[in-house]
């Protein structure tokens, strides 16, 4: 281990190469090193101001779900109570209109029946006549018991 | 090797291996002394460095804040690991930490690494190029090619990162502030000379602590190679061992090269830190 200029040539020279590394090589790889840390922070921000982006659209549309819901309700119910009214409606008709029915019903069959009692209150006069002078064996006077017919007619 | 192992004993081949390709600067004191320049540890390191730069290069050329190519996402897996190291150790606000911490722990690791290249194939293709192109005799021709295993490049970088040690110090404090600490801390000023000498001791021990660990490991770990590799010169069954071992060292050697470079960086990053710190 003899030393001798040996030494100072390799100072000299590790020198050299210290001051290549610092000039020409770190400098521009730790730009490059810094601008991509820079990217990728900017990369993450970006990314997390997505995410609540996203958190936030989905915020407003559970709410927008929810908002169409209700409204959807309301519109249901608003169709089932329309619904309910136009049944009752139909019912409340239907009735009116059986009872019309029925009145009407009812009126011609009073009048079938008065009519009725009107043709056979002449038939029993007549046929009571008609029995009594068989009965009698002679004529009655249709005129001069007619008090007595009418009587007769008017109790059957 | 058989050849040359029939010519050397270990301790030659080992000798061998060990020697230095010098360069005397003075031819007229020799090549053993300080005038002289270890050129396969310049050249190695050299290379080393520019293969890292390049990589590096290669990298930030095209460097994009989108998606990375593969390169580049390794280079800066591996640059922003030491980036953070260095962050969690030093606190200032020097620019500066980084580079050398990068410098460092890269550069430190390539230059180890070159343990794993077989001593042989290194040694006999300098002994190749230099009988046939240079003309020597190729047994006179050396080339270690792990620079970390050189105590000069280790002293070096240790010493480099002393001198920014001192230069942060000077940066945080000023020139009176570090004098001023040199002298009063830790026992205060009535006790100015054993600060003194304790400050001393403290400051230098750091750069000559940092080189001579790398320097060790590398150094020891070479020569347990060099070991491994007389032993294949011991027939078939003797090759087959050296295989086995070298293996396992080299298995082992790895996790070496990457802690002694991760040590050196982090206790200099930790020594810059520590000049900035008042008592």
């Amino acid at each position: 281990m003899n030393i001798n200029l040996t030494l100072f040539a390799q100072a000299l020279m590790f020198a050299g190469f210290i001051w290549v590394v610092a000039t020409k090589i770190w400098p521009p790889l730790l730009n490059a090193i810094e601008e991509r840390q820079k990217k990728i922070a900017d990369g993450l921000a970006a990314a997390d101001k997505a995410k609540q982006e996203l958190a936030d659209a989905d915020a407003r549309v559970a709410d927008e779900i929810k908002k169409a819901r209700v409204d959807a309700a309301q519109i249901t119910d608003r169709a089932h109570q329309q619904a309910v009214q136009i049944v009752d409606k139909a019912k409340q008709d239907a009735i009116a209109e059986a009872a019309r029915q029925k009145a009407a019903a009812e009126a011609e069959i009073a009048n079938l029946s008065s009519k009725a009692k009107e043709v056979l209150r002449s038939q029993v006069a007549s046929l009571a006549v008609k029995g009594a002078e068989k009965i009698l064996g002679r004529e009655i006077d249709a005129n001069r018991h007619r008090d007595l017919l009418d009587q007769v007619a008017s109790e059957i | 090797m058989s050849d040359q192992a029939e010519k050397l004993t270990p301790t030659e081949y080992i000798q061998h291996h060990l020697g230095h390709l010098a360069h005397d600067l003075t031819p007229t004191v020799g090549k053993d002394g300080f005038m002289a320049v270890h050129v396969d540890t310049m050249v190695m390191s050299f290379v080393l460095g520019l293969i890292m730069c390049l990589g590096f290069w290669v990298a930030t050329r095209k460097a994009t804040a989108g998606v990375p190519g593969k390169w580049q996402a390794f280079v800066e897996i591996v640059l922003e690991f030491i980036d953070k190291q260095a962050k969690d150790a030093y606190h200032g606000t020097s620019k500066l930490v980084t580079p050398v911490a990068i410098t460092l722990f890269c550069w430190i690791i390539l230059m180890n690494a070159m343990d794993f290249i077989p001593v042989d194939f290194i040694a006999k293709t300098a002994g190749f190029v230099g009988q046939h192109v240079f003309g020597v005799d190729p047994h006179h021709v050396h080339w270690r090619p792990v620079p970390t295993a050189d105590v000069n490049a280790t002293l070096a970088m240790s010493i480099t990162v002393f001198f920014l040690m001192i230069f942060f110090a000077l940066r945080a404090k000023g020139i009176g502030g570090f004098v001023h600490e040199l002298f009063t801390a830790p026992f205060g000023k009535w006790m100015f000379p054993a600060n003194l000498l304790l400050n001393a001791v403290e400051l230098l021990s750091k750069p000559v602590s940092l080189a001579m660990r790398l320097f060790g490991n590398m150094y020891g770990g070479e020569i347990v190679f060099l070991l491994i590799w007389v032993l294949g010169g011991a027939g078939v069954g003797g090759a087959l061992a050296s295989a086995v071992f070298g293996l396992g060292w080299g298995l082992f050697h790895i996790l070496i090269i990457i802690l002694q470079a991760f040590i050196f960086m982090m206790l200099s990053v930790v020594y810059l830190s520590l000049m900035e710190e008042h008592h």
